[in-house]
């Protein structure tokens, strides 16, 4: 009761994975962008981090000053001819979202949970089940101002600051921070989403039911059964769909549904290979009929993971991997299928495995990590040297097939994948603000 | 429907008048700091208000209560609702050790809101319908050495609004004392965060249904009504031997 009335628990920062734990020195809130902190007298490297959405190290700074934006929640403008918003760098998607859709708006991209900030959207380029047709977040970013830690607040567009513009964008939050961007929403008829799933039973039906859709279909992504190796490898479920067009649907309200909260860590035995193969196996034949046909508003088909609140505490406290990469279509189905047999014979892989073709939309941003080709990201639950030792052995086939693999998810990565990824980290490193830094980035980079 | 906000730049008076802008209400914002005031304002735009003006005033400036509230019915023509939310947490130990710490801090958290409550009162009185709420605090409930200056203040307010309610029931008139427990805003950034801390968005949308519901006395969270409840029925002789 006492402990309870003087509040003493500490707050910790922990990344999405639970993995790898790592406190800064000191939490700094940033309340006001009329009353920005002195960066400058910082003697630790600064890092921004908002709600810890990322799954590694990326948004964390050991021993370090993390600068909590996530009170830099507040809409500055918005242009309902041009679909232009403005806001400051700690709203969520969610938020917006909440404002936005009833008045006929939606996100230009969406990522697989709404629960981010735009600084985040922005400083890991983050890309969506649209990214064939709209390319990445930053491809629709206008206009952001940055602060660095010298006092100066830059303005950066296409055609101010341009380089810190493009090193900002997918710049994983080093170039300085992010105050408040403006970009472009798209406009919609209703809240809800006509959907195809459809299930395939190999990586080349994937492939083609990809290619047949890409046109056609503003979204597509596909769930894949990642522990079923031999006839039945790279089975399962494609998703495609598009924005409901009638009005009839407008006036249609979704009643709202509270969360589901996992309010504490499961304990570690919950996924094992056994529950997984089972799960996938329900997953797989849920659907009687090849095609099924509905219409569902936005939330369960771009968020489904959002109704469950903290769902990351399925993997218990040891916490999780997550390993997303793309590789090249040239010869990409045979690698898909090379990684896919790996994890599959490791037993390793979990539930949440999904499979999509990115388009050839070029990024904006300099250390962005989508390219045209085929993604796949799924989860490990973390078991140790094991489970490293396979994200090792993926990384070099991706590295082998001049792929790459997405920072934003990542805790493990060695300095010689990371350089090999993205060799442009030479070019990028000239916009670091000298007093920022992350985990992640001491880790694949050599400090002078 | 119109809408008066005191300390507009408050997490919770934030909070609180998104759910006002939501429902396209006309605002008019008082705050001490022009820029924050001006941030706060574009933001209930975008949310929807039908109109927001403002007023930069540090509200322990007694003597410009009237010429602000004058100014807030020439802007609004009337006031439905009027929600006071300025205050300071001060610094408990500083107050101890100085005279004038202590009477500022109470000026801060007490003397100012005892005026503006004369002042609308009144024209609510008159008006014979709308709600003023306040917000108070659990400190005020009972007195405890970590911050008895700033739960004096709030006690103040608290039986001062007892006294208002009582009067303005006649006329029709709401009035909502609100008792927020820990909340999780600027005003406590310093403070480690228990399991007792309150996001500003709930106690902000709680302080709104109260406003809607016309409550009297509401506790936010809910579970700060027994907790008080039992800290209240403690005999002083036990409790004056409790480090709280």
């Amino acid at each position: 009761m006492l402990s309870l009335f003087n509040a003493k628990t500490t707050t910790r920062l922990q990344s999405w994975g639970h993995y790898p734990q790592l406190e800064p020195m000191a939490v700094v809130p940033v309340f006001w962008l009329s009353d920005l902190p002195d960066l400058a007298a910082f003697e630790q490297p600064v890092l921004p981090f908002a709600y810890g959405r990322s799954y590694g190290d990326s948004c964390l700074n050991e021993g370090g000053v993390s600068l909590n934006v996530s009170y830099l929640k507040r809409f500055i403008s918005f242009d309902p001819k041009e679909g232009l918003l403005r806001c400051e760098a700690g709203m969520s998607l969610a938020d917006i979202l909440q404002v936005v859709v009833p008045r006929g708006w939606f996100l230009p991209v969406s990522p697989g949970t709404k629960f981010v900030s735009v600084g985040g959207a922005i400083a890991n380029d983050i890309h969506g089940k649209n990214h064939h047709k709209a390319g990445t977040f930053g491809c629709h970013v206008t206009r952001f101002e940055v602060l660095r830690s010298n006092g100066e607040r830059l303005l950066c567009s296409p055609y101010e600051n341009r380089e810190l513009f493009c090193a900002t964008i997918g710049g994983l939050g080093l170039t300085g921070l992010i105050l408040w961007a403006e970009f472009r929403l798209k406009p919609i008829v209703n809240s809800f989403i006509d959907i195809e799933s459809i299930r395939f039973s190999s990586l080349d039906e994937f492939l083609q039911l990809s290619a047949d859709s890409d046109l056609d279909f503003e979204y597509t992504v596909s769930w894949v059964d990642c522990l079923c190796g031999g006839s039945k490898l790279g089975r399962g479920l494609f998703m495609r769909g598009n924005h409901n067009r009638s009005q009839e649907y407008s006036a249609r309200r979704m009643p709202a549904k509270l969360p589901l909260v996992i309010p504490f860590d499961l304990p570690s035995f919950t996924l094992n290979t056994l529950t997984v193969k089972a799960f996938n196996e329900v997953y797989y034949h849920k659907q009687l009929s090849k095609v099924v046909r509905r219409v569902l508003s936005y939330e369960p088909f771009f968020y489904p993971l959002d109704a469950i609140e903290q769902w990351n505490r399925i993997y218990g406290k040891r916490g999780f991997l997550q390993y997303q990469c793309v590789v090249p279509f040239d010869n990409g189905g045979e690698v898909m299928k090379e990684l896919l047999r790996r994890i599959s014979r490791s037993g390793e892989g979990s539930f949440l495995a999904v499979l999509k073709t990115f388009g050839d939309v070029p990024s904006t941003g300099m250390l962005s990590f989508p390219q045209p080709g085929i993604t796949l990201a799924l989860d490990f639950s973390y078991r140790g040297k094991k489970t490293l030792q396979l994200c090792e052995e993926l990384d070099g086939i991706v590295r082998q097939s001049r792929g790459r693999v997405y920072p934003a998810k990542d805790a493990r990565m060695s300095r010689e994948s990371f350089q090999t990824y993205f060799p442009q980290w030479h070019e990028f490193e000239r916009s670091i603000d000298p007093k920022f830094s992350s985990s992640f980035w001491r880790r694949v980079v050599p400090t002078v | 429907m119109k809408v008066m906000i005191l300390g507009a730049t408050s997490a919770i008076a934030h909070e609180t008048t998104k759910c006002f802008a939501r429902d396209s209400a006309e605002l008019f914002l008082v705050a001490r700091d022009e820029a924050k005031v001006t941030a706060v304002a574009n933001d209930l735009k975008v949310r929807g208000a039908k109109r927001v003006a403002t007023f930069v005033l540090d509200l322990s400036e007694l003597e410009r209560h009237q010429e602000m509230f004058d100014s807030a019915l020439t802007t609004l023509e009337s006031i439905d609702m009027l929600l006071i939310a300025h205050g300071t947490l001060g610094d408990q130990r500083l107050c101890e050790q100085s005279v004038a710490e202590t009477v500022q801090q109470f000026n801060n958290n007490c003397t100012s809101v005892i005026s503006l409550l004369t002042i609308s009162a009144n024209y609510f009185e008159q008006q014979r319908h709308g709600c003023i709420a306040v917000i108070s605090s659990v400190a005020g409930d009972r007195g405890r050495q970590s911050n008895y200056v700033y739960g004096t203040s709030k006690a103040a307010v608290s039986s001062f609004l007892q006294g208002v309610r009582n009067r303005l029931y006649k006329a029709g008139v709401c009035v909502v004392t609100i008792k927020p427990g820990f909340v999780d805003t600027p005003m406590t950034a310093h403070l480690k965060k228990g399991p007792l801390f309150a996001s500003a968005h709930s106690v902000g949308e709680g302080v709104y249904r109260a406003m809607k519901q016309g409550s009297d006395i509401v506790y936010l969270p809910w579970f700060w009504r027994p907790i008080m409840l039992l800290i209240r029925s403690l005999p002083e002789s036990v409790f004056k031997r409790l480090s709280l």
